[in-house]
């Protein structure tokens, strides 16, 4: 009976995870998304709790515990903070996946070899793998992101890395099969130990290569690698629980990391092996335009008389927290009549979605967001393009440049627009070091400077100031 | 046997069932989609659970308590946090 009450609990779970992620369609249905989640895992919880195998209670009380005691601060991060905690809960679904792999090996130790069939302990060793690449490779995501001082931020290049990469990769894989093929040799625990080592490994040194452009790409990959460890879970313990939240999970992270491929025009590859940062050259040599810096004043009359005003932001909006003060001239500007838009590039930010969540946040209703593909044909009818901390995703030498490493990739064409307005952190050139040309065009005027300050500068013209 | 091809096929299944469905999410939604499927893959806690609390040698039941707390934390950060950002998505 309470066997049959677990398969039914299951069943049910499983109608619920997927009836949250249909939900996921549209802004109006999503929360109920999160309800249908919740009831599911609870169940599911529920469900295997009762069940006569279970008997240590403590533990799993404790565990839990402490597992809301870390949980709960972890939701409240500012959403600034949203990529790296989102980095670490794929280190924490790794984690699990290799744990429970590890534990389970060994106790088929312990219980018999009967358990040992080829199909198991294949699984098994994908599970492990796939957990514990995922493990370290998120948790050095998470270390680039949150700038933690001993991971370093630019990308990490040595001759002979690949070659160093897949060596590990293929030393796992190779263990793998051989305690696959040999479970109850006397050899086999320290093999999958080994296996776990090079698993662990790996993914420090896969991440290690990859700059802050390409985090978008990264963070989906590991959020693919993590749902497919809960799948190979669901193989080795026999539940299409698991399997089914794991595929999904896992075509989830698919979608978005070809979504995030296909906004730079890059592949799977290139962006795992082909580490972005180092390819920037410098430009020597023919003429050296400059930029022409625009006043605070001078840029608040551009975009009072403007009709269409595009906004572009970047991660430096999100690095300088300035979403509340974009809201107070978006509210400054809407009042006087002028229409204004977000143009969203689907890689701008640290993670998909990540400028539709901070817009959000400061309570810019989402209707004025609009995707990259729908504002570029009015991007001619704009008087006025905000660039904000955005750069790569502007750069018009995406377009021609062909040995610029963002060649190709499709870019919000700001440069059509009547006038550009660009707010940039320094005078240098961009962190990637790569000239953005945008900066020097003729109807281009820079204000340089925080985009938190900047903007509030802007705001006080139209609030106090001179305009009216 | 037949149980490892019916795994399969759950798992070919569950992938195409994945795919249809994400593939309709909205742009807007892409941060909230990916803690969403985040807390819902830590559907894992149930082997977790099944580890930890089973009648098993002291250091595997130590694996599963430490896996519990990972998943668990998952699942509480991951709900909360998506709730947390959609409630921001309110047309005006």
């Amino acid at each position: 009976m309470i066997a049959e009450i677990g398969q039914f609990a299951a069943i049910a779970a499983t109608a619920l995870f997927i009836f949250a992620l249909n939900w996921m369609n549209d802004p109006k249905t999503a929360r109920r998304g999160v309800y249908a989640g919740v009831i599911g895992m609870t169940v599911a919880v529920g469900a295997t709790w009762i069940q006569p195998g279970i008997v240590h209670h403590g533990a799993i009380l404790l565990a839990i515990a402490a597992g809301f005691i870390v949980g709960v601060p972890l939701s409240r991060v500012p959403l600034t903070a949203v990529p790296q905690r989102t980095a670490l809960s794929h280190a924490f679904g790794g984690l699990a996946a290799g744990l429970v792999g590890t534990a389970e090996f060994f106790l088929w130790q312990h219980e018999g070899p009967e358990n040992f069939t080829t199909f198991r302990m294949s699984a098994l060793v994908v599970e492990v793998i796939l957990g514990f690449l995922t493990f370290t490779g998120s948790l050095m995501a998470t270390g680039k992101l949150q700038e933690v001082k001993w991971i370093p931020q630019r990308p990490v290049t040595y001759p002979g890395q690949n070659v160093v990469n897949l060596g590990v990769l293929a030393g796992a894989v190779v263990l793998g099969v051989l305690v696959v093929l040999n479970p109850t040799a006397a050899w086999a625990s320290n093999a999958f130990l080994g296996v776990a080592g090079l698993a662990l490994l790996f993914g420090v040194l896969l991440v290690i290569p990859i700059g802050g452009a390409d985090m978008p790409t990264v963070i989906s990959i590991l959020n693919s690698y993590a749902g497919l460890s809960a799948v190979a879970m669901g193989f080795v313990l026999n539940s299409a629980l698991l399997v089914t939240a794991g595929a999904l999970d896992g075509s989830s992270g698919l979608i978005l990391s070809i979504i995030m491929c296909r906004a730079m025009n890059r592949s799977f590859t290139n962006v795992l092996f082909g580490a972005f940062g180092t390819v920037a050259k410098v430009k020597t040599g023919g003429e050296q335009k400059v930029w022409k810096q625009e006043s605070v004043e001078g840029a608040s009359q551009l975009l009072e008389q403007a009709n269409l005003v595009v906004v572009i932001p970047g991660y430096g909006m999100a690095v300088a927290q300035a979403q509340h003060k974009v809201q107070e001239l978006y509210d400054q500007l809407t009042k006087r009549g002028v229409s204004v838009k977000f143009a969203i590039h689907p890689v701008a930010g640290r993670m998909p979605g990540h400028m539709n969540v901070l817009l959000a946040e400061a309570n810019i209703p989402y209707s004025a967001l609009v995707e990259m593909e729908e504002i570029n044909p009015e991007m001619p009818q704009c008087d006025v393009a905000l660039v904000i901390g955005a750069n790569d995703v502007v750069n018009p030498a995406a377009r021609y440049a062909k040995d610029s490493p963002i060649y190709g990739m499709p870019i919000i064409d700001a440069d059509k627009a009547k006038t550009v307005l660009a707010i940039k952190r320094s005078k240098n050139p961009g962190f990637a070091g790569i000239d953005n040309e945008l900066y020097v065009q003729d109807n281009t005027w820079m204000l340089f400077g925080d985009a938190k300050s900047v903007i509030g500068d802007l705001v006080k013209q139209f609030v106090g100031g001179g305009l009216h | 046997m037949t149980g490892y091809w019916s795994m399969l096929f759950v798992f070919v299944l569950a992938t195409f069932i994945g795919l249809g469905v994400i593939r309709r999410v909205s742009r807007l939604l892409y941060t909230p989609l990916m803690s969403l499927t985040n807390a819902i893959s830590a559907i894992a806690v149930v082997g977790s659970l099944t580890v930890a609390g089973g009648d098993y040698p002291r250091v595997i039941r130590i694996l599963g308590a430490v896996a519990l707390f990972a998943s668990m934390t998952n699942i509480v950060s991951g709900f909360l946090i998506t709730d947390r950002m959609l409630k921001m998505f309110k047309k005006q």
